[in-house]
């Protein structure tokens, strides 16, 4: 997934803003296991990438996640064994003795992979709306060395992705190489390892002649003044922060899985939902000032 | 006033038995435009680094003598200190790329001096104006194709506006009309904004006629420090490999003096009376045939084909067609060239050809194997010893035994190439056919030389050989056929001469000289019109 700017409340407000939305977005994932605050949160988060332009970076992104969710889900029925209410009884399987699996245990499970699900698609958002150029500005005026390492991480990233795909067309155009040999898995390894080393000394080389060894710091002040999209965007953050410290104070959407399930879906839990869609929605309300960006 | 200055300069990389630089004393003055010419490995790469401060700084090493950029001494003063006064380019534009925005990346180093923003934004606009990339300001470096990402690297490396820029052949992975188009860019920096430039390059043809200076290296020596054509004169001496085809028509014919450019060729031979008119000549040329819509199931020489494709298309979901029903045969033995611009499908029929992709309508039938050497040989490699990656009988027929304790990437380019071309033809089964995508990008015209001779070998033991390349030299060396694709589509297919004699872009160099005269393509072809016309007027 690659950061690309578009027309959008979240691409205008600058980079430390949106991505404190996205972080608030997370956090409240993390915060909530109940179905119907994760429910809103990824509605939240869906909608939100579908007005910032980035719906499809979303969808590509849930496609991998699905898969790990589901084995989420899968591991907490199988492993965990608390809960009272045994739906089925598995019997005893070598090394991990009776296995019985639980209602609670196969629910919370699947909350779970719902918050795996939720969390990938808001880092995703994230990923999709920050400029990660301007977050290494900011990062360069904490720490050099750390700066130095993401950029690198960041530029290598579609570098190596492009050369992977080319060494294995070219391992498929070797007419000796059988790629099920364990030798030859360490070679191609080894070989694929070697040429990104010989890349990240390009890219390094590249950095030395960009003057970043000698990376003075930049004045402070003098920026632009915040725009009406920071202020909304930075606000929608808080709130949605707001939110999440409310719901953990005062025990909404609480979810007590063993040994009954316990699931809060009152009108709290339904006030919690709709304000996290409303808050996280409202800064693209307007867009006077998107479309010149 | 001396812009760079090298004061009996030697290096040897750290780890290295023999120095890559050795005694080496050159100046530069502000303004001036030299060329950096040499085989593979001569040392210009390093001279280059040398003069960035990527030597000894970055790479480690032994080093004696003295370099100055813009009056500061690389002992004491780095690759960051040294970017003030010296923007560099290496080969590679996926590497020369840090951010992720093309403004990001021309404010990245204004950035790293501590500039004020309203400066950083000033120099960017200034730069992107300079270098004409002001529309690709907010694209996404991502997105960009290789010519404009090295035209982005270039504007990195200039957007402190440094007096001297070092170029370590930026061309050699751009395609010929990106190429020209940085060569001319840098002529223009250096005309009208006074930029010194030191650009190392193997095709010399193409930046010649641009140079004050040009400097050969051999061995990490300085062979030769002279104006084009005294360099030319030299060459013609010393360093065959070096010569442009324009020169080598020229020694050919025995024709003075050897020209630095086309136009200067074109001049010579009017001056001799040799030129024709070039209405005459177009009148002479028949036009080059149109590929058949439906190239007949039977092979142009009626016999087995080596590979036949039908109405092959590509059609991606969701974009246009890369291809759109391309007929082709291939006999046994026969040397084909693909040619065409970028993007034109000529990767992609190669691989529907080897079989590495498969098409969504059509079909490809090959007689046996089909080896593919794709553009990137290193991509190969995946073992410690040259000697472990193919076997002893494919070395020889590359001529590579004597380096099968090497490590493969300790090679030259040139002899990469061999090795995997040695890996792709080494299989129990002799391949049909072998498919070559753009195998002369970096290579140097010796390498060119040696590649061409081997695919006579193999041509000549019966492999057909296809060959995607925007080299019209080599295309000439190699092809009894040329094949022109464009959207997809073969718009033509006819023998070598026809195709490459009468054409501006899909040309040699010998035929834009000569107009297309007599349908030579190469400086012997030409040579030998040239002298049969000499003794004509003398003999009448």
């Amino acid at each position: 997934m690659i950061y690309r700017r578009r027309a959008s409340a979240l691409h205008v407000a600058r980079a430390g803003i949106a991505a404190a939305y996205g972080m608030a977005l997370v956090l409240l994932a993390l915060c909530f296991t109940n179905p119907l605050a994760l429910g809103a949160i990824a509605v939240a988060a869906g909608a939100a990438a579908v007005l910032a332009g980035v719906g499809s970076d979303l969808a590509r992104a849930a496609r991998f996640a699905v898969p790990l969710a589901i084995l989420v889900a899968l591991v907490n029925a199988l492993v965990v064994r608390e809960g009272l209410t045994v739906v089925v009884r598995v019997g005893e399987v070598p090394p991990f003795g009776q296995i019985d699996i639980t209602l609670e245990a196969a629910v919370y499970g699947l909350l779970l992979g719902l918050r795996v699900l939720v969390i990938v698609l808001c880092a995703a958002l994230l990923t999709a709306t920050v400029d990660p150029d301007e977050v290494l500005r900011g990062m360069r005026r904490v720490s050099l060395r750390s700066a130095l390492t993401a950029s690198l991480a960041t530029r290598m990233v579609p570098v190596l992705a492009r050369d992977a795909r080319r060494m294995e067309q070219a391992r498929r155009c070797r007419p000796d190489v059988d790629l099920r040999t364990r030798s030859t898995q360490l070679a191609v390894v080894r070989a694929v390892t070697t040429g990104a080393l010989e890349r990240a000394v390009d890219v390094a080389a590249t950095l030395e002649l960009r003057g970043y060894a000698i990376a003075r710091r930049p004045p402070r002040g003098g920026g632009a003044p915040f725009s009406r999209h920071d202020l909304s965007v930075g606000c929608a953050a808080l709130g949605l922060l707001a939110l999440g410290a409310w719901g953990l104070a005062a025990g909404v959407a609480r979810v007590d899985p063993y040994p009954r399930l316990a699931l809060g879906t009152g009108s709290r839990e339904i006030v919690l939902a709709v304000l996290i869609v409303v808050v996280a929605l409202v800064p693209f309300l307007s867009r006077r000032g998107v479309q010149r960006a | 006033m001396s812009t760079l200055t090298f004061e009996r300069f030697s290096y040897t990389y750290a780890g290295a038995d023999t120095p890559s630089l050795r005694e080496v004393s050159l100046h530069v003055d502000a303004g001036e435009f030299v060329v950096l010419a040499g085989l593979s490995a001569s040392g210009k790469s390093t001279l280059l680094r040398a003069a960035s401060g990527l030597v000894p700084h970055f790479h480690g090493g032994v080093a004696a003598g003295r370099v100055l950029v813009g009056g500061l001494d690389t002992r004491e003063h780095g690759p960051g200190d040294l970017a003030a006064v010296a923007g560099t380019l290496l080969q590679d534009p996926e590497t020369q790329v840090v951010m992720t925005t093309v403004r990001a990346e021309l404010a990245f180093p204004l950035e790293n001096r501590g500039l004020a923003p309203a400066a950083v934004a000033r120099g960017v606009e200034e730069v992107a104006l300079a270098l004409g990339i002001a529309e690709l300001l907010e694209r996404s470096t991502h997105e960009l194709s290789g010519g404009e990402l090295q035209r982005v690297a270039l504007g990195a490396a200039l957007a402190g506006r440094p007096p001297l820029v070092l170029l370590d052949e930026p061309t050699s992975q751009l395609d010929p009309v990106a190429g020209d188009e940085l060569v001319w860019l840098l002529r223009r920096l250096n005309e009208e904004w006074g930029t010194a430039v030191v650009l190392a390059e193997h095709r010399l043809e193409r930046c010649l006629g641009h140079a004050d200076r040009v400097v050969v290296l051999e061995d990490g020596a300085v062979a030769c420090d002279a104006p084009p054509r005294a360099m030319l004169e030299w060459a013609a001496e010393r360093a065959p490999a070096l010569q442009t085809p324009s020169a080598r028509l020229f020694v050919r014919a025995g024709l003075r003096p050897l020209p630095a450019g086309v136009k200067e060729a074109r001049a010579t031979l009017r001056s001799h009376g040799l030129a024709r008119d070039p209405v005459a000549i177009a009148e002479s040329i028949p036009p080059p045939a149109a590929a058949p819509r439906r190239r007949p199931w039977a092979s142009r020489a009626g016999g087995v084909a080596a590979i036949r494709a039908r109405g092959i298309w590509q059609e991606p979901a969701g974009t246009r067609a890369i291809l759109r029903g391309v007929d082709l045969t291939l006999v046994p033995g026969e040397r084909v060239a693909l040619m065409g611009r970028n993007g034109a499908g000529k990767s992609t029929l190669l691989r529907h050809l080897s079989g590495l992709q498969r098409p969504t309508r059509g079909r490809v039938e090959a007689a046996g194997r089909v080896a593919l050497l794709l553009q990137n040989p290193g991509d190969y490699l995946i073992h410690e010893r040259v000697g472990d990656e193919a076997t002893p009988a494919a070395l020889d027929l590359v001529g590579l035994t004597e380096l099968a304790d090497r490590h493969p990437r300790d090679l030259s380019g040139g002899e990469r190439q061999r090795l995997a071309l040695a890996i792709v033809m080494d299989a129990g089964e002799p391949a049909v056919a072998l498919l070559l995508d753009e195998p002369t990008r970096g290579m140097d015209r010796a390498a060119k030389g040696e590649l061409a001779d081997r695919l006579d070998v193999l041509a000549a033991g019966g492999t057909a050989v296809l060959v995607a390349t925007h080299d019209a030299e080599f295309a000439a060396a190699v092809a009894d056929r040329v094949i022109l694709l464009a959207d997809g589509h073969a718009i033509a297919d006819a023998p070598a001469p026809e195709i490459l004699s009468g054409g501006w872009h899909f040309a040699t160099e010998t035929a834009r000289v000569l107009g297309g005269d007599g349908q030579a393509l190469t400086p012997e072809q030409g040579g030998a019109l040239l002298r049969s016309r000499m003794t004509i007027e003398v003999h009448p």
